[in-house]
């Protein structure tokens, strides 16, 4: 394995050009949580015009809906879900400012060509390790659009949480890398 | 006429939801330790390694082996001498999941309306699939089926003329199209035969055979390894990085079917399984 890229959020440009598909990347700071209703309700409200309920600019976006905590602990499970389901609403989160995306599964071509072009880059952690990925969760606090329950938008802070570069800013993709290698 | 309360039902449903989300049942760890040896890439390894420290960690530590503790679904064979007192099943077993996910800590993901979309808030209603049968006892299966990976079925019905050949392209098509979505390596369901429903309901009860098993028709056990070994040449691999353990198992369950028709249905199920059953 090579050696792991700290990175600490937010992100900047600079951040994501030094990274590379395949990199493994451990993460220190804050994440965004949001999953489907979340994107479709802030999408919604940057249609309206109106202000979004958490700066967006630097952030990495994590798509979570963990299990409840546990007394006493920050979070429940919270591996990621899958991608996909967000890239009707990936580019415009993009044009906001977003740095990162993490989440498991293949993304669409226009995602990726925005990627490209707003400079940011797509994470994927390992999915179904919902309990493992916790442990690397240290607090973890609703921000916004607390009534959809386990979609609500939560910061949480991490301390070397582990992904990996799927999609890089040049054109690379770790799944498809990884599948020309191992084709038969 | 044995007599069962319904309150015997609401327990051992609540049990079997905590048990299934927090203890990844042998079978399924053990898959996971063989797939390790014999995984071509480092990541790949890597990731099954992290897949078996996720079950440690979730059975020692009380974390949900996912976050996403799924569609409670249940089958059910219910002895046609047994009855249950003091409420009705459907209820009792709604009963259970409500109390098994509160309890639990166990993630709510049912929304009331597939376009309303709103949280029911209990995990509530399960879907349960229920068969009579000779006997007093009542066997409960429960599965907790995850979103992500349950997306990635399908099914079709194929002219009779399609045969093997046919089966073969629907369902390595399913899987290559699910690629890295469904949380490889996965568990490949296939229901083969009887109709549009029979086919999607074989297809996710195949899924609790022990995994690894082959059917006891030597024919479709023949398909079953066939299958297996042209997924895992797809290089898809642990977390669709790459690798050569992309399935961990093909399991089919068959049904006769009309002369017209040969239905083929696609469960995919993710590397973390959950399932329990208990016999009252």
């Amino acid at each position: 394995m090579k050696t792991p890229v700290r990175l600490t959020t937010p992100l900047t440009d600079k951040d994501i050009e030094n990274l590379k598909a395949g990199d493994n990347v451990l993460i220190d700071g804050v994440l965004i949580t949001a999953r489907d209703a979340a994107h479709k309700r802030l999408v919604e409200e940057m249609d309206r015009g109106k202000t979004l309920p958490l700066e967006l600019s630097g952030q990495v976006i994590y798509y979570v809906g963990p299990s409840p905590a546990r007394p006493g602990r920050p979070i429940g499970s919270a591996g990621p879900t899958t991608s996909y389901r967000m890239d009707a609403y990936a580019t415009r989160l993009m044009e906001e400012g977003i740095k990162g995306m993490i989440g498991k599964g293949k993304r669409s071509p226009a995602v990726i060509e925005a990627m490209k072009k707003y400079k940011c880059v797509y994470f994927a952690a390992v999915g179904g390790a919902g309990a493992l990925l916790a442990k690397k969760i240290t607090a973890s606090e609703i921000v916004a659009y607390e009534d959809l329950g386990p979609e609500a938008i939560r910061k949480l802070t991490v301390k070397d949480f582990p992904v990996i570069v799927i999609n890089d800013i040049f054109g690379g993709d770790a799944y498809i890398m990884g599948v020309d290698r191992f084709k038969a | 006429m044995r007599q069962i309360d319904k309150q015997t039902i609401v327990h051992a449903v609540k049990n079997l939801c905590i048990e299934a989300n927090y203890n990844l049942k042998e079978d399924l760890t053990s898959a996971l330790r063989m797939a390790r040896e014999r995984e071509k890439s480092e990541i790949g390894r890597e990731v099954l390694g992290q897949l078996l420290e996720n079950a440690e960690i979730a059975r020692k530590d009380l974390y949900p082996l996912c976050q996403d503790t799924g569609v409670a679904v249940f089958f059910i064979e219910m002895g046609q001498e047994v009855s249950v007192t003091g409420g009705g099943l459907y209820d009792a077993i709604n009963q259970g999941v409500r109390e098994g996910y509160s309890e639990g800590f166990l993630r709510k993901s049912i929304v009331v309306h597939p376009l309303k979309r709103v949280n029911t808030g209990d995990n509530t209603p399960a879907i349960i699939h229920l068969e009579i049968v000779p006997g007093d006892k009542i066997k409960i299966d429960f599965m907790a089926k995850g979103g992500g990976c349950e997306n990635m079925s399908g099914l079709t019905i194929l002219t009779p003329a399609a045969g093997i050949a046919g089966i073969k392209e629907f369902v390595i098509k399913r899987v290559k199209e699910a690629g890295s979505n469904p949380c490889p390596p996965i568990i490949v369901g296939v229901g083969m035969g009887g109709n549009f429903e029979k086919a999607a309901i074989l297809s996710k009860k195949a899924l609790l055979r022990p995994i690894g098993t082959r059917s006891n028709d030597p024919d479709v056990a023949r398909l079953e390894e066939e299958i297996l070994d042209e997924i895992n040449r797809l290089g898809i691999g642990p977390q669709g990085l790459g690798g050569s353990v992309t399935a961990l198992s093909v399991q089919i369950e068959v049904f006769p079917c009309h002369i017209a028709s040969l239905p083929v249905a696609v469960n995919i199920e993710c590397h973390s399984h959950r399932h329990a059953e208990v016999i009252l």
